[in-house]
């Protein structure tokens, strides 16, 4: 009886939570914005070179990837509504999904990575130093802009695993979910950053 | 206590959403197989901004979020598109 009535006087702000998660969105947003207006303006200066790199790249698993962060994203979004809707072994389930998800967008990157690295193509290599500077810009902005991506992918995969703990420990509950809402909207943005990279990098051509 | 707040997306929507979103990127993938020349770009991000608005909406619940929140998130999409503006007018005049 006491320790209900603890927890219905104990300090939560759940707004500001969520509030302070997307000021942190936010500047990811204009992070990765930043690396789309230097992509926009470089493209407009070089659109054959940008074409021509784009060739290159493989539109299947770049259409495998995207699926696979749209399912991620629909899993993690079920996981939230199921903790919602006190159902902790849905929720569960949809988490580990989700970062099974992520580590086979993961695989995919490393053969696709391999595959350029296979033909000399790699930041820094002889090969990209032998380039004209269109396609020079090019390849390093898809290696930069790909790259920050999956280092956040790693990111969100520790976050979701965390929550995963968390929901199986009982610590994120029904009445209680903001650090479970706040690694879904932060998978969400990982989602979202690659929906415009998909197509600018691979297909507009 | 906080059931104003939280509002709960049905699994419906979300399976609905997901499908939707299939659709548009199969659509994107066709459509920039063809040659438009310069339209291409053009339709391309506008169908990844459906893309990306549909997100927001319902995966990230803007939907169902304070007018506060909605305002925020549209003025940080502004302030990117008046920096990408100002940069391109400053590179077209130089």
């Amino acid at each position: 009886m006491s320790q209900h009535e603890n927890h219905a006087f104990e300090h939560r702000d759940d707004e500001a939570k969520k509030l302070g998660m997307w000021l942190f969105i936010f500047t990811e947003l204009l992070l990765f914005g930043g690396l789309f207006l230097v992509y926009s303006i470089f493209r407009s200066q070089y659109p054959d070179s940008f074409h021509e790199g784009s060739l290159e790249l493989s539109v299947t698993i770049g259409a495998i990837n995207t699926i696979i962060l749209l399912v991620s994203s629909a899993s993690v979004a079920v996981a939230l509504t199921a903790i919602q809707k006190n159902n902790t072994k849905l929720s569960m389930q949809m988490l580990l999904l989700t970062v099974f998800l992520a580590a086979a967008f993961l695989v995919n990157k490393y053969f696709e990575w391999g595959a350029k690295f296979h033909h000399g193509l790699y930041p820094g290599s002889e090969l990209m130093q032998l380039l004209d500077r269109g396609h020079h810009l090019y390849f390093s902005l898809y290696f930069f802009m790909t790259g920050l991506h999956a280092l956040h992918i790693i990111i969100g995969m520790i976050l979701l695993l965390i929550s995963y703990f968390k929901v199986k420990a009982g610590k994120v509950k029904m009445d209680d979910f903001m650090h479970l809402e706040n690694a879904a909207l932060y998978w969400h943005l990982v989602d979202l950053i690659w929906i415009f990279l998909f197509p600018l990098m691979y297909l507009i051509s | 206590m906080s059931e104003h707040t939280h509002h709960i997306t049905p699994y419906k929507t979300l399976g609905i959403i997901l499908v939707v979103l299939f659709f548009f990127t199969f659509l994107t993938i066709e459509i920039t197989s063809i040659h438009l020349g310069a339209l291409t770009v053009t339709v391309a991000l506008l169908i990844a901004g459906v893309k990306g608005f549909l997100v927001l909406s319902y995966f990230m619940h803007l939907k169902h979020e304070s007018l506060l929140l909605k305002i925020l998130v549209a003025m940080v999409f502004v302030l990117f598109a008046l920096i990408v503006l100002i940069t391109f007018i400053d590179y077209a005049f130089r």
